[in-house]
């Protein structure tokens, strides 16, 4: 065992990548899959608050893209729960997880999206702040999961350029449409800063988390890598961030931003957000209504060795 | 993952190396980035939002000797068939039974939404009155959809989707195959890229009648049941509209009546894999011509009040 575990911690210590068939201490591996299976929970359970804007979408170019967005959402949950199965977890046990509300996933996707400008918004702040927090995990030290995040990440980037597109070609629009957009930062500004999770001093996993390089930097140092990001991304597009105390600080280099409602993120992690309860709800539909098509199909391959369903047309 | 649609550009695979430059090349403190959304490409970004003329390259005057009218009235046929089935498996999504048939789903709702784009955006050039695509889809009345009305029926489960994407993409492929040969080269086009996508949707509702066929007896109930409530509005596509039999004099289009050999003897291919049996034709209580001629059923006015309440709140607007 000692060998294992100096093998392990050596591999971790050169910045090389831990593989399925390598050992890892059980609290490494706990780890992991619990934060990849949330990961994969987040893509799946994301394609919601955009999903309900597919069939409304005002034009076709533009319901051509968030098809495209959220059928890629539903690709990165795939990855993510295949690289989580490298580690032994079970899609299925992982989904019975998320509808049962005993694994979470990011809290932004429990908030509403009331106009289409939430879809230009979702894709530059959300995105924008998926991308800060991911970009460094395709550096992390666990093989499968860094490798799935590369993909995601050039996806995540198109899909982040395209809401800003969005939002450009809106703010260049009428009255109402400007309106809309800034309506949309305004209440999606603070639950994205959110997105980091809790400040250092509250984030008690992240110093094992960066010893293991599963997390490369801090919560609250992605979160200013974040505003410094977007700040001129709001000038740039013409709208006001909804926080009076955010300005440039050229001592630290750095944007100072006002204080962080964190009781909010407690109440939507805990359930209590505007949409957590139809969120679940639609994911545990889902779910439960296609039992009977599992089934089908599982029957149906135990029936033939070669089942006939493979190319029909062959 | 998606077979043809024009969303996205080509992807690098996955193996592409991730060591530094890739974390520095999106690093946020490396700039600003939107700044190249204004000035013009920025090779940061590793894909372009800017979608090329689907039309590009192919010659779009109107051949000679073919009524315009005629051309832009067909082109909606084929147009709304593809748009109002996109609508009904958009409606799929977050909904499906697995993760792969949400991508499927998605996928051949993007193909046909595809398709859909270059037909509405030929009828608007045939017509000559300066209606684009998202006109002739946003502002137009029930009345005025051409599509046959299997494609509104509403949803019901998963055996009724894929029993309804059976009969639509067998009739649409046997369809499609013969069109690829029009002397209208917009419509060849379209043709020739849409047997090739709507080859793998038939191939995917096939597979799946199969299994749900011969998986469990309630698979099995469910799935006929299916192909039994979508099967009345299966007489009208092989139902010819005098804009139909004209074009398909012209060398232009196809008479629907032609297709229903092949139907027949794909449905009948594969139901007997399923060990199902085709429902018998039933003449179905209506007024005018159907979907062709404008006649729908009372849902269309539901969808289209969903598909075009974004559009028709903000007519100003830019999007």
């Amino acid at each position: 065992m000692p060998d294992l575990e100096d093998h392990f911690d050596r591999t971790i210590e050169r910045d090389q990548r831990v593989e399925p068939r390598d050992w890892m201490p059980d609290g490494y591996r706990a780890t992991m899959v619990r934060q990849i299976a949330q990961h994969a929970h987040s893509e799946i359970i994301g394609m919601q608050p955009e999903g309900e804007w597919i069939t409304r979408a005002p034009s076709l170019r533009r319901k051509a893209i968030l098809l495209a967005k959220v059928q890629d959402e539903a690709g990165h949950g795939l990855y993510l729960y295949s690289a989580a199965e490298t580690l032994g977890a079970d899609r299925a046990e992982l989904t019975a997880m998320l509808i049962e509300g005993r694994q979470k996933y990011s809290s932004i996707f429990n908030y509403p999206t009331l106009t289409y400008a939430d879809v230009g918004v979702i894709g530059w702040l959300v995105d924008g702040a998926a991308i800060c927090n991911q970009v460094p995990l395709c550096r992390s030290s666990y093989g499968p999961y860094a490798r799935a995040m590369i993909r995601i990440c050039k996806e995540e980037s198109f899909h982040q350029r395209q809401g800003y597109e969005l939002l450009m070609t809106m703010m260049k629009g009428t009255e109402v449409q400007r309106a809309m957009v800034q309506d949309a930062v305004d209440r999606w500004w603070w639950p994205s800063l959110m997105m980091f999770g809790p400040p250092d001093d509250a984030s008690p996993n992240t110093a094992r988390s960066m010893a293991w390089k599963i997390k490369r930097h801090t919560n609250d140092e992605l979160r200013q890598r974040f505003v410094d990001m977007s700040v001129p991304q709001a000038e740039s597009l013409g709208v006001t961030l909804p926080d009076p105390e955010l300005r440039w600080n050229a001592e630290r280099g750095h944007h100072d931003f006002g204080p962080i409602d964190w009781s909010e993120l407690q109440r939507v992690i805990s359930g209590d957000g505007p949409c957590n309860a139809q969120r679940v709800a639609v994911r545990r539909a889902a779910h439960e209504n296609g039992t009977w098509v599992r089934e089908a199909a599982v029957a149906h391959a135990r029936k033939a060795a070669v089942p006939r369903s493979a190319g029909v047309f062959a | 993952m998606s077979s043809g649609n024009n969303v996205h550009e080509p992807k690098p695979s996955s193996d592409d190396t991730p060591e530094t430059p890739y974390e520095e090349v999106y690093a946020p403190s490396s700039g600003n980035a939107y700044e190249a959304l204004n000035e013009g490409e920025d090779p940061r970004w590793a894909y372009g939002t800017g979608f090329a003329d689907p039309l590009a390259g192919v010659d779009t005057r109107v051949p000679e000797g073919v009524d315009r009218t005629d051309l832009a009235a067909y082109c909606l046929m084929l147009g709304d068939d593809a748009l109002i089935m996109s609508h009904r498996l958009q409606e799929w999504c977050t909904r499906a039974p697995e993760l792969e048939e949400e991508v499927a789903l998605a996928n051949i709702a993007l193909d046909l939404l595809g398709q859909a784009r270059l037909l509405l955006a030929r009828a608007g050039a045939a017509e000559g009155a300066g209606r684009d695509e998202d006109a002739l889809a946003f502002l137009r009345e029930a009345g005025e959809f051409r599509n046959v009305r299997l494609v509104e029926a509403e949803n019901g489960d998963f055996g009724h989707a894929m029993a309804r994407l059976l009969v639509f993409t067998t009739w649409r492929l046997a369809l499609l195959d013969r069109l690829a040969g029009s002397r209208d080269p917009v419509l060849a086009a379209v043709a020739v890229k849409g047997v090739k996508e709507v080859a793998y949707h038939r191939d995917y509702a096939a597979g799946w009648v199969v299994r749900l066929g011969d998986g469990t007896p309630y698979s099995r109930e469910r799935v006929a049941e299916g192909l039994e409530s979508v099967w009345p509005l299966v007489a009208e596509l092989f139902r010819p509209h005098v804009v139909e039999l004209r074009l398909a004099e012209a060398g232009v289009g196809v008479d629907p009546a032609a297709l229903r050999e092949e139907f027949d003897a794909v449905l009948d291919h594969v139901l007997s894999a399923a060990t199902l049996t085709r429902p018998g034709d039933t003449v179905t209580p209506e007024g005018g011509q159907g979907g062709r001629a404008g006649t729908h059923t009372d849902v269309m006015t539901g969808l289209l009040a969903e598909m075009q309440s974004v559009a028709r709140a903000h007519p100003e607007a830019t999007w």
